[in-house]
Formats: structure tokens, sequence, C-alpha cells
């Protein structure tokens, strides 16, 4: 400490040490947040729903989605994504996840929401799997800390049936 | 205890402050005298220009630590409370700032202790021991050829 410059090192040394403390801190309070998130997906219509020259099946729907997120804000969350994604078997595949829409809430006041759409995203299937199709729709999020880990979880929604015969 | 070399040779100095094990600077008595004369005429807030005391400096780094820490803690609980992320970095940074202002600066009050340095008329009191033999400077001349 004998000098200017070796004062003004050990004091920025230490003061960005204990930044790195209070955020680590602060990312562990994460932890005591327990979310109750809720979520709803009505199908109102199937627009359209056809095989494509390749041979893959594709359908538009219009989808009704109404969600309350807020519980999974906490002081160190910078933003939510969030993703509805169609999931379903087929021969080929276990597990098929096509994502239908996406959005980012960036704070508490717009996780209460409530939109009324068509898909996004594309629904195309891998193949010529859907028609008479039993599938889950889930909504899927990312809870984007300010610091530390970034945690995911989803609602699954299930008893969602696509039509026997292309429209 | 500390060393003061004058007439080109080294003498202890005696001081009664614990730290001042090893001084990081010599003077000659010349120089000392000379030094001496320049504080006489300068004013309260010269401490700017030159090095901290020990004592001074044992309390700049302790004073560094608690504010940093005290601000930390302050700043946690204020924006755990108001869970407000930017509330936690502002209170930081202002006691981050506040903390470099008392710190880092040579402030006068970090230089209530300073080292007393032996007067330069007791070391001409003592007399400049002399060589043991002159064997070292037979060796060095012989190096030299």
């Amino acid at each position: 400490m004998h000098s200017f410059g070796y004062r003004a090192n050990a004091f920025l040394t230490f003061a960005i040490t204990i930044l790195a403390v209070i955020c680590a801190m602060a990312s562990v309070s994460d932890y005591f947040n327990s979310p109750s998130p809720t979520s709803q997906v009505q199908v109102l219509n199937i627009n359209w729903f056809q095989k494509k020259p390749d041979g893959d099946d594709e359908v538009s729907l219009t989808l009704n989605i109404s969600a309350n997120l807020q519980s999974l804000f906490t002081w160190n969350t910078k933003q939510v994504f969030v993703f509805l994604a169609a999931e379903y078997e087929t021969p080929k595949n276990s597990l098929n996840q096509v994502s239908l829409w996406d959005g980012i809430i960036p704070s508490k006041e717009h996780a209460q929401f409530w939109i009324h759409i068509t898909n996004k995203y594309r629904f195309i299937d891998q193949g010529s799997n859907l028609r008479g199709k039993n599938f889950n729709l889930t909504l899927h999020w990312h809870i984007m800390p300010k610091t530390g880990k970034m945690f995911a979880d989803k609602i699954v929604m299930s008893g969602y049936r696509l039509p026997e015969v292309y429209r | 205890m500390g060393l003061v070399l004058a007439h080109d040779t080294l003498y202890l100095t005696v001081t009664d402050d614990p730290h001042a094990l090893k001084p990081r600077s010599f003077q000659t008595a010349s120089s000392l005298r000379s030094s001496r004369l320049r504080r006489l005429q300068v004013n309260h807030f010269s401490s700017i220009g030159y090095k901290m005391d020990w004592q001074g400096q044992k309390l700049a780094e302790q004073l560094m630590q608690a504010m940093l820490v005290a601000f930390a803690i302050v700043a946690f609980i204020a924006g755990y409370a108001l869970e407000s992320f930017q509330t936690m970095l502002l209170i930081y940074a202002a006691g981050v700032v506040l903390t470099s202002l008392i710190t880092i600066p040579n402030w006068p009050f970090f230089n209530r202790h300073p080292l007393k340095w032996l007067d330069p008329s007791e070391a001409e009191k003592h007399p400049k021991p002399q060589p043991a033999s002159s064997g070292p400077k037979k060796k060095a001349s012989k190096k030299a050829n």
C-alpha cells in the first residue's frame, strides 16, 4: 500500500471480486423461487392440411394461447423466452418436436398474455404421418437471468388430434 | 531499526515504529538536511506527493476492505428487498466510488505516524568504523589484472 498505483490496483481487484460474489449470491437466490405457471392452448381451426410435392405433410393451425408466467420472474430475471411446440410420435422418430410459436417476455407485466394467431413457424412433418395423429402442445420456457444459471421447464398439454383426411 | 547511508557508510538507526523493518529508500546526510528544510516550507496537504507512513498504509488497506464489504452487504440486502437488481448495482457502484476517493489518495490523516529517522547530527557523533584488514582491497585489485 505504499504507492497510489499499488492501492488503486488492490482496490480495483478487491472491488471486482466482491462484485462477483454478490452476483453469485443473486444467482443462488433464484433457487428459493418456487414458480407456479399456468397455460392453456385452444386449436381454433385447422386452416389447411396438405401433403407437399416433396412428400411431407404440412398443416396450418389457428391457435389461442393464454398463459400466466408471472411467478417465473425474480429480481434476477432478465427475460423469459417461451415457445410452443407440437410433440408427437412417428414410426421413424420416437419424438418429433415442431416449434409453432415463440416469443420473448421482457418483464413480469408482460408475462400474463392471451394471443390469437396462426402458427408463426410452419408445421411440417418428416414424412407423411400426420393424418389422424394425436399430438401434445407443450409450452416450453427458458428463464434467462441477469447473472447466473438459466432455468428451463415446460407444461405439457395433451389431447389434440389432427384430421384423418387432407383438407 | 533502520539503515542510513551517510559518509559512504551504512549506519543502523532506531525508530519506534514496529512496521519499519526495512525502509525502501536511502538518503545521504546532505540530502536529509535539504529535504528537512524543504518540508518546513510546504503546507498541510503536501502529503499528496509523498508516500504513506506504515500505520497509514495499514489503515488504508483495512478501511478499503471494510468499506467495500459493508457496501456490498447493504447493496445486496437493498436489492433483494426492493426486488431490483439495478438498485443493488447502483448502491455498490456508489460505494466503490466513495471508497476509492477515501482510501486511494494519500490524505493527511494517513500520515499521522511518520517514521522518526535518525537525525544526521546523531550519525556524525558515532565514529566511522575502521575496516578490519586491507585483504578485500588486495583481492579486488588482483581480479582487475
